[in-house]
């Protein structure tokens, strides 16, 4: 290890260049094999649905990526969407009669979401740093109780938002700013302002540091449980922010809303580079890996390479693969 | 559901509990308990069936006072399994209806239940093992896919071009499927691609969006169950291509039903697959306890088309689904 250190710089650089690049380049692989599978692939309705769909799992995976590099973990994402988007159908259907249709029903339907995901996400992290149980126990729990919670106000069927306001909400969906539909466009803001976050801040250090070591953390005068509640809290307004942009598309939540968004988005923070264990984590990458996601289930509707039952298994070892050369190419540049 | 069988739950034990009490003493009244094990409302079709089972439930104690019923839901196969063990050890039931939360893990559990002398109604999906149950009650998925596939036969002409969403993979899907196809086989109606939108709205809208950017030309889509066609609706609302094409979901959702109603020309016809069943089974399993009636057998309940014509019998405003 102590040669790790003192190796020539001129040496490091290309490998991790090469590392770093490592989930790009599979990346536009990907889209190269679109492309040539089906000339629909790169048209602008294309290209627009998938990255619009990607935009719920990849605002969400931005905020997964602070919590899994200070070394947490949180499970309960999926459900916690699909329980804050039915109380905000909930809020926002009750509120018809008193306000009547119109914008300032939406907006308090979304300052519902943004408490709802602010309140679920500081109790997970309150739980994990203060009371002190590990984060995978907790958020396993909270997962169980928002899903079964979204069952319950739903009555085991579906809650469906009221006509006439969804056709008012529709368009924070479908529509956008010179082509560029909404949900893409928060996405963007929300990936490039936590890149800032992570790279450029005292905060982002903090994480880090706690992530890869917290006693050591501690000891340097880090606040690690103030830090560890903040990167919860900062998940659960991305994900009341999600189900903002989740809730015009269908107008509907029930127990199937989210299922399994949890696993998307952890999955997408390692595909793009950051560590599971705590201690490294990538913004862009995270969005790197959200797109390569989204774009394997985009290909293989496109193209009926397969049989769909084996569509799984595509994606289960194209994820694998993506992680196992970035993997190996670190190890290279560590050696 | 769960709100509603919450508060239900205490009113069960409170009647059970006196039940108990009261069966030692008039046993001679010829009392009844009749167990009830269904999977927990997680999708629109479940949420139906546990309405429908607890509104007959309701009805039954209200119509035959010497007839208790204990309702469980559970989560997965496990807690069926645990559920029906207790309903046996400590309720003393007289007969059991349960849908199988899975066929296999079910198997043998039911089986005990049917040696010790109880009757058994199984309902929807059937036992792995033929012949343990007195009384089978299931919709019928061949004629699901039928239904739909000879509507598609009749209504399209040769060279028509249709996109199917299928479910999860299971028996079941494969069923209707398999007879959907049988039914259009030889139409000239050509299937451009299937693939499974897992019975979820959010899937089936993914899986449209990119039919959709693939095929310049759909003429029409089977959805096959009603949360696909909504998720498929709004696919196609989006590519602003409604004028295309019409979409026939199945099981009768009520929002698809009313649109239906409305006469909607992009939901023409729709197929139904009842949670309503197990209210059949219900009162059928009753029926055979409190009177002389014979109900032993099978009875499948057949998968009728709905048209805006006869939409208004299928409508049902209070039921979740």
């Amino acid at each position: 290890m102590t040669k790790t250190a003192t190796s020539p710089a001129t040496r490091a650089s290309p490998t991790v260049n090469l590392h770093v690049l490592g989930p790009v380049l599979a990346l536009l692989l990907l889209i190269a094999l679109g492309a040539w599978l089906n000339p629909n692939f790169l048209s602008y309705g294309n290209v627009t649905n998938v990255l619009a769909r990607s935009a719920f799992i990849g605002i969400i995976a931005v905020g997964m990526t602070f919590v899994i590099t200070a070394g947490g973990i949180d499970l309960s994402v999926g459900a916690m969407a699909a329980f804050v988007a039915g109380l905000m159908i909930l809020a926002m259907n009750s509120l018809i009669p008193i306000m009547g249709v119109g914008i300032p029903v939406i907006l308090a339907g979304m300052a519902v979401a943004m408490v709802a995901g602010f309140i679920a996400g500081w109790l997970n992290g309150f739980l994990v740093a203060k009371v002190g149980i590990e984060a995978f126990i907790v958020t396993l729990g909270s997962m169980g109780i928002y899903r079964s919670l979204v069952t319950w106000i739903a009555d085991g069927g579906t809650l469906s938002l009221n006509f006439d306001l969804r056709t008012l909400y529709r368009p924070v969906y479908y529509d956008g700013i010179l082509g560029v539909a909404w949900p893409i466009i928060v996405f963007a803001a929300v990936a490039i302002l936590g890149e800032i976050l992570m790279r450029r801040t005292a905060f982002g250090r903090h994480c880090a540091a706690i992530g890869a070591n917290e006693q050591v953390a501690r000891y340097s005068a880090v606040n690690v449980d103030r830090v560890r509640i903040a990167t919860f809290v900062l998940l659960g307004m991305l994900v009341g922010l999600a189900t903002i942009m989740y809730v015009p598309r269908l107008g509907s939540a029930s127990g199937s809303t989210g299922v399994l968004w949890e696993l998307e988005a952890i999955a997408a923070v390692i595909i793009g580079g950051t560590v599971l264990k705590g201690g490294f984590g990538r913004v862009w990458g995270t969005v790197i890996g959200v797109l390569i996601l989204s774009l394997i289930g985009n290909i293989l509707n496109l193209a009926s390479l397969v049989s769909p039952y084996l569509n799984g298994t595509i994606q289960g070892v194209i994820v694998i693969l993506a992680v196992v050369l970035q993997r190996e190419k670190k190890a290279a540049g560590a050696r | 559901m769960k709100r509603r069988s919450f508060l239900n739950t205490i009113a069960a034990t409170a009647l059970a509990a006196g039940g108990m009490t009261a069966t030692g003493a008039i046993a001679q009244d010829q009392s009844y308990t009749i167990g009830v094990a269904i999977p927990s409302a997680t999708h629109g079709f479940m949420g139906g069936l546990n309405f429908h089972a607890q509104d007959t439930i309701k009805r039954l104690e209200a119509t035959y006072p010497q007839l208790t019923f204990v309702l469980a839901t559970a989560g997965d196969a496990g807690t069926m399994v645990n559920d029906i063990e207790d309903m046996v050890a400590t309720r003393n039931i007289d007969a059991l209806v349960v849908l199988p939360f899975e066929s296999a893990p079910l198997t043998s559990p039911v089986q005990a239940v049917a040696d010790a002398g109880i009757w058994v109604t199984v309902v929807d999906r059937g036992l792995s093992v033929e012949g343990i149950e007195d009384l089978y009650v299931a919709g019928d998925n061949t004629g699901f896919g039928r239904v739909a596939g000879e509507y598609f036969a009749e209504t399209l002409s040769e060279g028509d071009k249709i996109v199917v969403l299928r479910g999860i993979p299971t028996t079941l899907d494969n069923e209707r499927v398999d007879a959907f196809s049988a039914a259009i086989e030889g139409s000239g109606v050509e299937v451009l691609d299937m693939q499974h939108g897992n019975w979820n709205r959010d899937d089936a809208f993914n899986v449209m969006q990119d039919y959709l950017s693939r095929f310049p030309e759909i003429d029409a889509v089977w959805a096959a169950d009603d949360d696909m066609a909504i998720g498929a609706l709004e696919a196609i609302a989006q590519a602003g291509r409604s004028e295309e094409m019409w979409v026939v979901g199945g099981a009768g959702m009520k929002e698809i039903i009313a649109r239906m109603m409305e006469n909607d020309p992009q939901l023409p016809v729709n197929v139904t697959y009842p949670p309503a069943q197990i209210s059949t089974a219900i009162e059928l399993t009753a029926l055979g306890l409190v009177s002389s009636t014979p109900v032993s057998g099978r009875f499948i309940i057949g998968s009728q088309l709905i048209t805006p014509e006869n939409a208004e019998q299928f409508y049902f405003p209070d039921s979740p689904f």
